[in-house]
């Protein structure tokens, strides 16, 4: 989980409006992802790539408990987010669906176009580009094993299928 | 350092000794609550992919509500889904068309002190109230539960309630959570624990106390919490259930609040809050000019019996205003047969109220009872979000249940303290 992405950089309050917006929401994924945080960088969608990193402000996931917030930043190829700390329900959605969320209370040194790296297990992030490290809160094992594994759902499918083989 | 009473159920559930905010931990869930729109039909697809069964069908309890009753062909597949489903899954604690889970769930003695509890509805923080750690889950978490019958949760801090003083002749919980949705904002709790405490909570009965705890969901809490007392075992044991140990369930006098609010209830006056969010709550008068086309009585905020018994407070032997009209959804049928056989069904209807169906009913937009175009309606409901209950335009202002009733009567919002004056409350 050590690789680099660049850092997309974002304010404070990002919502789950923002993220997934209502007007696209009865779409399929790929129409709402290509309009994902679109009102606050249209530049955004069109532009990201695999790996890439979002950095956010204070609560971050605002908003609906709507897991497309989550699962369209995911197509896009987002698997970290980083912010100074994220809204309860949409944390829950990032961790279910595979996705690393840190929090850390030094996002405000990381700026747009950065190369970061992160280790959840320390709770690291790295600035290749600054040469910066910055403290976040640790995932503990379980929930590592979770999002590696692509989310809650892969996971049980996995811990199933081993138990299957086991007996 | 001593610990709070979420703290004390997340330790038990976790296995560990104690635990603090900010930890992750893996929970045993004591008991997983469903409804017909969030429950079978999205969390079955998850569990066909993993060919996986509900880990103990006796720790679910399963209530249809949202669609209840069908109003068309695609809600009536939606409770034909979820009754098979609850027959497939040997689901025995399935509440069909009994009313809303939030209310039916304690009603048939489900909670009890120290549970960890999952709701797949996010006003799942009423079961709070029972000195239950409850908390709203999505499709996926839920679905995560019923594999493995656990989930993991970030220990969350504990912000601190304390109400005092003597509620006012024609006040109400309900008031008392819209002041502190002005005070503390939509989602201002930041997924931590609201607990209520202080003398006005510990007089309070337990539909009261249930109303705190719902609308803890507006402060973006993710419990509101009430510690258990004698008012709470002797709800649960009325309703066949088994209080445990109160006593074990309680927070230490040493715990650590991230913060506490104090509110002095005897201050307070009736608070209303204007479209389109809770927070915009106020003291009534900033509102009595406002016609309303409809008053609600319903949901699981502001209709369960006692929410009743405050409507007819104000509405026996008057007359709902012509032009407005008063819909009446008891919470449950329970409620309904209370009502009946105390009078204060009787009570509402001879004063003019339509008494609809037992379900969420018009409060989500689901059931009967929407609003057209640019109409306004005062609501006993929890949110009032822009075209929840309705067309998009309309207007959906919210109080307590004496003052939807007494904005019924006057046509316009209206102080119910005026037409209480001299009756005792
Ligand atoms: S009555 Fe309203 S708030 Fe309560 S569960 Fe139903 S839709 Fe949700």
């Amino acid at each position: 989980m050590n690789e680099c992405g660049k850092a997309w950089v974002f304010g404070d309050n990002i919502d789950t409006d923002v993220l997934a917006p209502g007007l696209y929401m009865k779409g399929p994924l790929k129409v709402l992802a290509a309009h994902c945080l679109e009102a606050v960088d249209p530049d955004f969608a069109p532009n990201v790539e695999v790996g890439d990193v979002i950095v956010g402000g204070e609560n971050f996931g605002i908003g609906s408990s709507r897991e497309q917030a989550v699962q369209a930043l995911q197509f896009l190829g987002v698997r970290t987010l980083i912010a100074k700390n994220f809204a309860g329900i949409f944390f829950r959605n990032a961790l279910n669906f595979g996705v690393v969320a840190l929090s850390c209370a030094e996002v405000d040194k990381i700026t747009a176009g950065d190369q970061l790296s992160c280790d959840p297990e320390q709770g690291r992030i790295t600035n290749h580009t600054t040469g910066e490290t910055y403290a976040c809160d640790p995932l503990p094992e379980q929930l590592l094993a979770m999002v590696t594994d692509g989310g809650l759902v892969d996971h049980l499918e996995r811990r199933l299928a081993k138990k299957e083989h086991a007996s | 350092m001593g610990s709070t009473l979420a703290e004390k159920i997340i330790a038990k559930a976790s296995g560990r000794e104690s635990v603090s905010p900010g930890e992750f931990v893996t929970c045993a869930v004591d008991l997983a609550m469903m409804h017909d729109s969030g429950g079978p039909r999205r969390v079955e697809p998850i569990l066909k992919r993993l060919d996986a069964k509900v880990w103990d069908p006796d720790k679910v309890v399963l209530i249809t509500d949202h669609f209840v009753p069908p109003v068309d062909a695609m809600s009536a597949a939606i409770l034909d889904l979820t009754r098979k489903w609850a027959d497939a899954n040997g689901i025995t604690n399935f509440h069909d068309m009994q009313g809303i889970c939030h209310v039916v769930l304690p009603e048939r003695g489900h909670l009890s002190p120290g549970m960890f509890v999952v709701g797949g509805d996010s006003h799942s923080p009423t079961g709070g109230a029972f000195g239950s750690f409850m908390f709203g889950v999505g499709a996926t978490d839920m679905a995560g539960v019923l594999v493995t019958g656990e989930t993991w949760t970030k220990t969350p801090a504990t912000i601190r309630v304390d109400i005092d003083g003597e509620l006012g002749t024609g006040l109400s919980a309900k008031d008392i959570i819209l002041h502190l949705c002005a005070r503390i904002g939509m989602g201002g709790a930041e997924y931590q624990v609201i607990e209520y405490g202080g003398a006005t909570v510990a007089a309070m009965s337990m539909t009261e106390r249930m109303t705190l705890s719902n609308m803890a969901a507006e402060l973006g809490a993710q419990a509101g919490l009430i510690a258990a007392d004698a008012t709470t075992t002797a709800y649960i044991e009325a309703a066949g259930g088994n209080p445990g140990n109160p006593a074990q369930w309680q927070g230490d006098a040493d715990a650590k609040y991230l913060r506490t609010h104090t509110v002095d209830a005897s201050a307070l006056e009736p608070h209303v809050a204007a479209p389109h969010s809770p927070a915009n709550s106020a003291p009534i008068d900033d509102h009595s000019t406002v016609a309303v086309d409809q008053a609600y009585i319903g949901a699981c905020t502001g209709a369960k019996l006692e929410d009743l018994q405050m409507a007819a407070a104000v509405l026996k032997g008057r007359q709902v205003a012509t032009g407005t009209r008063l819909l009446l959804a008891p919470a449950s049928t329970r409620v309904t047969a209370a009502a009946a056989a105390d009078g204060t069904l009787a009570s509402l209807t001879a004063a003019g109220a339509i008494l609809m169906p037992s379900g969420c009913g018009a409060c989500a937009g689901y059931g009967a009872g929407i609003l057209a175009e640019d109409e306004v309606c005062i609501s006993s409901t929890a949110r009032n979000f822009q075209g929840r209950m309705g067309a998009v335009s309309s207007k959906v202002y919210l109080g307590s249940p004496y003052t939807v009733a007494a904005s019924a009567v006057a046509g316009r919002i209206a102080d119910p303290r005026e037409f209480l004056v001299g009756e005792t409350s």
